[in-house]
């Protein structure tokens, strides 16, 4: 008669690992990162004459966050959610308003002749303002970039920006260029 | 995966236009925000700095991107992102300083850490 092979009770694996599972499930931490992209202005040559960022007036949008954390665009103060909107009217200048930034027209690869904004936004802020406001406010003016893509890339190509080609991608950014100025440009003609 | 261990606490703003990091290798962290519990005790609640693991001043921000860029390959080093995560109270002034220690440093690709929010309520 054939000895019975020893077997190994294999019934509480099934537990032990499901307990790994659980002890490393608690103690990893992800570390997901994520958050608004912005490049800063490289530093001015202390030896260079300051000569000063001639901007045009109208093509200037001066955001200012005070310590109180209240938003003013262009000396007009407004609420958080309406910046979005000033800032694309801003952009787009839809009316040719002689007011709102000075369009170029450039030829771009894939688009053609386009007028492109000259608008530059800046933001200043106070050093008491709160940076869950500061975060708010370029929240809100990439916002206002993002959608005026999306509406640019819907017209040319028919479909989202995140949803096109590398190629045409950059066309786009071309045609709405971020600009979003986080330095001091000279301020012309008062706040 | 942390690589260090946290001596300040933060919550992060919430946004909605983030964008996910893309190469996590070519990122340096900047932390901001009050000394953890334990530690209060010895540095105080004012917001610090966080570079590595110490506590540092804004002036020593240049010489931390620097030995972060040596660490990089030279073709990836133009590529180099630094990851400011800040706490949501925090003043602009402290960060306003840290942003001009980057310029000087000329480490101009900024993330402003935060967290994906569908809107504001």
């Amino acid at each position: 008669m054939a000895r019975r092979i020893q077997e190994i009770n294999a019934g509480s694996m099934a537990d032990i690992a499901f307990l790994l599972l659980i002890f490393f499930l608690v103690t990893t931490t992800m570390d997901v990162d994520s958050g608004i992209q912005r490049v800063l202005p490289p530093m001015p040559d202390p030896n260079q004459k300051d000569e000063g960022l001639e901007v045009n007036k109208r093509n200037l949008m001066l955001v200012f966050v005070n310590k109180a954390d209240a938003v003013s665009v262009g000396g007009q103060i407004m609420d958080v959610t309406m910046i979005k909107d000033k800032v694309k009217e801003f952009i787009l200048n839809p009316l040719d308003d002689p007011n709102l930034p000075a369009k170029k027209i450039e030829q771009i690869d894939l688009i053609g002749d386009y007028p492109v904004s000259e608008g530059v936004v800046s933001l200043q802020n106070d050093r008491g303002t709160s940076y869950n406001m500061y975060i708010m406010v370029q929240n809100e003016l990439t916002r206002a970039f993002n959608e005026v893509r999306n509406e640019v890339s819907m017209q040319k190509f028919g479909r989202r920006f995140d949803e096109l080609s590398d190629d045409q991608r950059t066309a786009v950014a071309k045609a709405v260029p971020l600009k979003i100025s986080e330095a001091e440009p000279r301020n012309i003609g008062g706040v | 995966m942390r690589e260090q261990e946290l001596l300040v606490r933060f919550q992060l703003p919430q946004a909605t236009e983030i964008q996910k990091l893309e190469k996590k290798s070519l990122t340096s962290y900047i932390y901001i925000g009050s000394p953890t519990r334990v530690l209060q005790a010895k540095f105080g609640d004012r917001p610090r700095i966080q570079l590595n693991d110490s506590f540092r001043s804004a002036q020593e921000i240049g010489q931390f991107i620097a030995s972060e860029r040596d660490l990089l390959n030279e073709s990836d080093r133009p590529f180099m992102t630094v990851t400011l995560k800040a706490d949501y109270m925090t003043r602009m002034g402290i960060i306003t300083d840290v942003k001009q220690e980057l310029r000087k440093a000329n480490a101009l690709k900024v993330i402003y850490g935060a967290t994906k929010t569908m809107g504001y309520e």
